[in-house]
């Protein structure tokens, strides 16, 4: 294919794939350096995976390649050449394209207005017969395209995700970073799209950096490897050369990771946790759980799959009160459950949810008083039930907090000023540190580093193992599969799909996502 | 990362509170600083001295035991004012209606006080029941702001400030009409409620007892915030609605509790606005105090004891307001123009919070 005519507008100057290097790459926030002497050098047509935990310095390193950030020392090189990025712009100049993990798209205009309003020179009258009829050859150029003239709200996310990547060929970018581009996709789309880029690198035509923590990917689709930790490069190779083994002990180094705890077989309980005809609407009144049914024994994991946006992140919410439930109910032992603070006693009914800070904790209150949220109003912490005795409270807190091994200078800091990691933790000692019938928890572990990963996972399955009935709602299939006694499937607001864990497989729980 | 350790006992306190404390008192202070270079610019741009402005502010407001009293008197509904927008706020509402409540609260206790009076009901009677009407109206008034915002979802700053103009009207229409006291001509008002059911003055001052009302309604309102489960979850639920409702905790009846106490706090101003200075209700109730209320929680961080200070400094900028216009022959305004210039400042220095080094903790080393 002639890479000249990838371009609408058909300039002069042809542009190829391009290559991108660089040389000792260093950013300093403050105190925490934040990415220490990192070279690599990615060469034209290549398909480069960048590897590493959540804080390893692979955005940060992106970020200095994009502009948004500027090195404190380092060079970048685009085909050889040093060539400072000062702004994003820059680097939109040199041909350097992102497509970020969330779409950027916008939903209620159509694939064409979408590319035609990111160009720079967009004109002031925008004669859209001419720019789409352009769009439409540009399309038939593509190894892939997309409807035109729908609005994005009605595409799939596979071809939202393929939207993103034709609008920065169509920019004219040919040196495409995708920071983990596949989360949003079901397992086939994923493999799809990435076969796609795969493709087009093989072909010259671009060159791919892509930022993710899949293994499967990296050895399916791309040429070679750089793995981060906690800001230096602490290895690179081609990608048969290297093997899972060796890019995992890269990517973890020496922490100290907890064993995946034991589950024990046939634990007799007496909860049942009964999701009946659930339906809630979403922001436009439109019913996106619609009518999801459940059955959760005691003793068991039932993980909940599915593309993020068919309402899941609504379903937890509505069963964490944050939204109502506009028919059918929760039911626990027959019983109905409402959300209330007496009925969580009652109940006993815990949860983690996703992204603590925004759904389980006060940025701005002490790590004491976020572990007191549970207990603030019962004995011994307040008096009567409402004189509070701070005194009491922290000392329960720092007993939490040591159990717990939540690392915090002390349990007056705010909680805002503790790692992730630590918060996830600070919450599941609010949360899990008592006698536990139902857990409801989502994404748990989303951006945490590995050791507070196994940490978690393991006391979800301590939980389990205790006779708690958990729910757990995961964007990540790998979870699921982990952490699940039986698996379901959410697809477009219904429960499409259970089944136990031992009798499905990674294909057909993808199908079932997909919608099929 | 590093290896988790659990030999070192948990510290339950660092320096994390003080330097949240002196971050909390130095960019206020700061903020009045530029406020006040600001305003010698406008003063120079006059033609007039900052130095004598600021000499004559101090002395109209502190310098004599007569201005003293004068600044407290003022200070009075200030302090209930500040703690109206302060309470809504720490349950994340900014709520700017307190004008509203003050003039109905001051209108319902002339209002009842009528048939109380007239009928001869003792003075013992009267006056609580007086008091407790004022905060009733200004309560259930602004308990109106707070339920609208949980179940319906309407924004509380603009129903609060669009319903403080409903309030004046509802004032004026009754005053102008049906509870007109006919021997007030040239300025429609009820009736005086007569100077036996007057509230009197703190013994050996000219300051009535409306300050000492707000003083203790300062350290009530404080303990209820910080030492109470009712406050606690209000703190929780001004901090993350969300994470509030995820434990259960009753966020429409503690939006309305709150909403209610500072209508009943506006409403008792409006009480000794009317039992302690004017004795009748009628348009000098619309006197500002609730805005000026807006901007003396701002400046004391919605701290309800901090309040006070804060508040007793704008009694002063208003008691100095008569001796600034006879000897610098300037007008009354320009007291409000120091006041917008404040409000400004300090709205722009919120922004500072999180900046500075030094008021921040040392990152800690781990970084998952």
């Amino acid at each position: 294919m002639d890479s000249a005519v990838l371009t609408p507008e058909a300039p002069a100057k042809a542009k190829r794939a391009i290559g991108i290097e660089t040389v000792g790459m260093t950013k300093i926030f403050g105190s925490l350096v934040a990415l220490d002497d990192v070279s690599i050098k990615v060469e034209p047509g290549e398909f480069h995976a960048l590897l590493g935990e959540n804080g390893a310095g692979k955005s940060t390193l992106v970020k200095c390649i994009m502009g948004f950030y500027q090195p404190t020392h380092g060079q970048l090189l685009i085909n050889g050449q040093e060539t400072p990025i000062r702004h994003p712009q820059d680097a939109r100049a040199a041909g350097i394209g992102m497509v970020y993990q969330h779409f950027t798209l916008v939903p209620c205009l159509t694939a064409a207005e979408n590319m035609v309003i990111s160009r720079a020179d967009v004109p002031n009258v925008i004669d859209w017969k001419k720019e789409i009829a352009e769009l439409d050859a540009f399309m038939d150029r593509m190894p892939f395209r997309v409807p035109l003239t729908e609005p994005v709200a009605s595409l799939s996310a596979g071809e939202k995700q393929k939207l993103e990547i034709l609008k920065q060929l169509y920019l004219d970018q040919h040196f495409l970073i995708l920071d983990e581009p596949t989360s949003v996709l079901t397992p086939g789309e994923a493999d799809e799209v990435l076969g796609l880029l795969h493709d087009m690198a093989r072909a010259g035509d671009i060159t791919v950096l892509m930022i993710t923590h899949k293994f499967r990917e990296v050895t399916a689709f791309t040429d070679n490897v750089t793995v981060l930790r906690r800001g230096k490069s602490v290895g690179s190779g081609k990608v048969g050369q290297l093997s899972t083994a060796e890019m995992s002990t890269m990517m973890i180094g020496d922490a100290e990771i907890r064993e995946s705890a034991a589950r024990t077989a046939d634990v007799s309980s007496d909860v049942e946790l009964e999701l009946a005809g659930i339906v809630v609407k979403d922001e436009e009144g439109l019913p996106t759980v619609n009518g999801v049914n459940l059955k959760i024994g005691g003793g068991e994991i039932v993980g909940i799959a599915g593309v993020s946006g068919n309402g899941q992140s609504e379903l937890v919410e509505a069963l964490s009160g944050q939204r109502p439930i506009q028919d059918g109910g929760v039911f626990i032992n027959g019983k109905q459950f409402d959300c209330s603070r007496g009925d969580y006693d009652t109940f006993k009914v815990f949860g983690l949810p996703e992204e603590p800070l925004r759904n389980a904790a006060v940025r701005r209150m002490s790590v004491a008083e976020n572990i007191a949220f549970r207990t603030f109003d019962k004995a011994p912490e307040a008096n009567l039930g409402w004189w509070l005795k701070p005194n009491a409270m922290k000392n329960r807190a720092a007993g939490l907090i040591e159990r717990y091994r939540v690392k915090t200078p002390s349990t007056d800091t705010p909680i805002e000023n503790l790692s992730g990691g630590n918060v996830q933790r600070a919450i599941l000692a609010r949360e899990l540190s008592h006698d536990v019938k139902v857990l409801i928890v989502a994404n748990p572990c989303f951006g945490l580093d590995f050791a507070s990963v196994a940490e978690i996972r393991a006391q979800i399955i301590d939980q389990r193992n205790n006779g708690a009935a958990v729910l757990l709602v995961s964007e990540d299939l790998d979870e699921i599969l982990e952490l699940s006694d039986r698996v379901a499937v959410m697809s477009e607001g219904k429960i499409t799909y259970v089944s136990p864990i031992g009798e499905t497989d990674r294909n057909t729980i993808g199908t079932y996502m997909a919608g099929h | 990362m590093t290896a988790v350790t659990t030999d070192t006992p948990v510290r339950l306190t660092d320096s994390t509170k003080f330097r949240a404390w002196a971050e909390a008192v130095a960019i206020p202070v700061g903020a009045l600083v530029v406020s006040a270079l600001i305003f010698s610019i406008f003063l120079i741009f006059l033609g007039k001295s900052p130095v004598d402005y600021f000499q004559l502010l101090w002395k109209g407001g502190f310098g004599t035991s007569f201005s003293i009293q004068n600044t407290l008197q003022r200070a009075a509904p200030l302090i209930l004012c500040g703690l109206a927008f302060a309470i809504p706020a720490q349950i994340g509402l900014t709520m700017i209606g307190a004008e509203g409540a003050l003039v109905l609260g001051g209108f319902s206790a002339a209002a009842i006080a009528i048939p109380l009076v007239t009928g001869g009901v003792p003075v013992v009677l009267t006056m609580p029941l007086m008091a407790i009407a004022a905060m009733i109206a200004g309560g259930a008034w602004i308990a109106i702001v707070g339920w609208l915002r949980h179940a319906r979802g309407v924004n509380e700053t603009i129903s609060s400030l669009l319903m403080t103009y409903i309030a004046i009207a509802i004032m004026n229409f009754f005053v102008e009409g049906l509870l007109r006291d006919p021997g007030s001509a040239n300025k429609p008002s009820t009736m005086p409620i007569g100077k036996d059911y007057m509230v009197g003055t703190i013994p050996g001052t000219d300051v009535h007892w409306g300050l000492l009302a707000g003083l203790i309604l300062a350290v009530v309102l404080q303990l209820l915030m910080n030492r109470t489960t009712f406050g606690f979850a209000a703190r929780v639920t001004g901090g993350n609605a969300r994470a509030a409702l995820a434990q259960g905790l009753p966020v429409g009846r503690l939006v309305v509790a709150c909403t209610a106490i500072a209508g009943a706090c506006a409403g008792l101003a409006g009480y000794f606005e009317v039992a302690a200075i004017h004795g009748q209700a009628n348009a000098s109730l619309v006197a500002g105090y609730g805005f000026t209320g807006i901007l003396i929680s701002f400046l004391a961080r919605h701290n309800p004891i901090v309040v006070v200070p804060v508040a007793v400094m704008f009694g002063a900028i208003a008691a100095s307001g008569g001796l600034i216009q006879r000897r610098m022959d300037m007008p009354d305004a320009t007291a409000l123009v120091l006041q917008g210039i404040i409000f400004v400042v300090l709205l722009t220095s919120e922004t500072l919070y999180g900046r500075f080094a030094i008021f921040q903790q040392k990152a800690g080393a781990d970084r998952t």
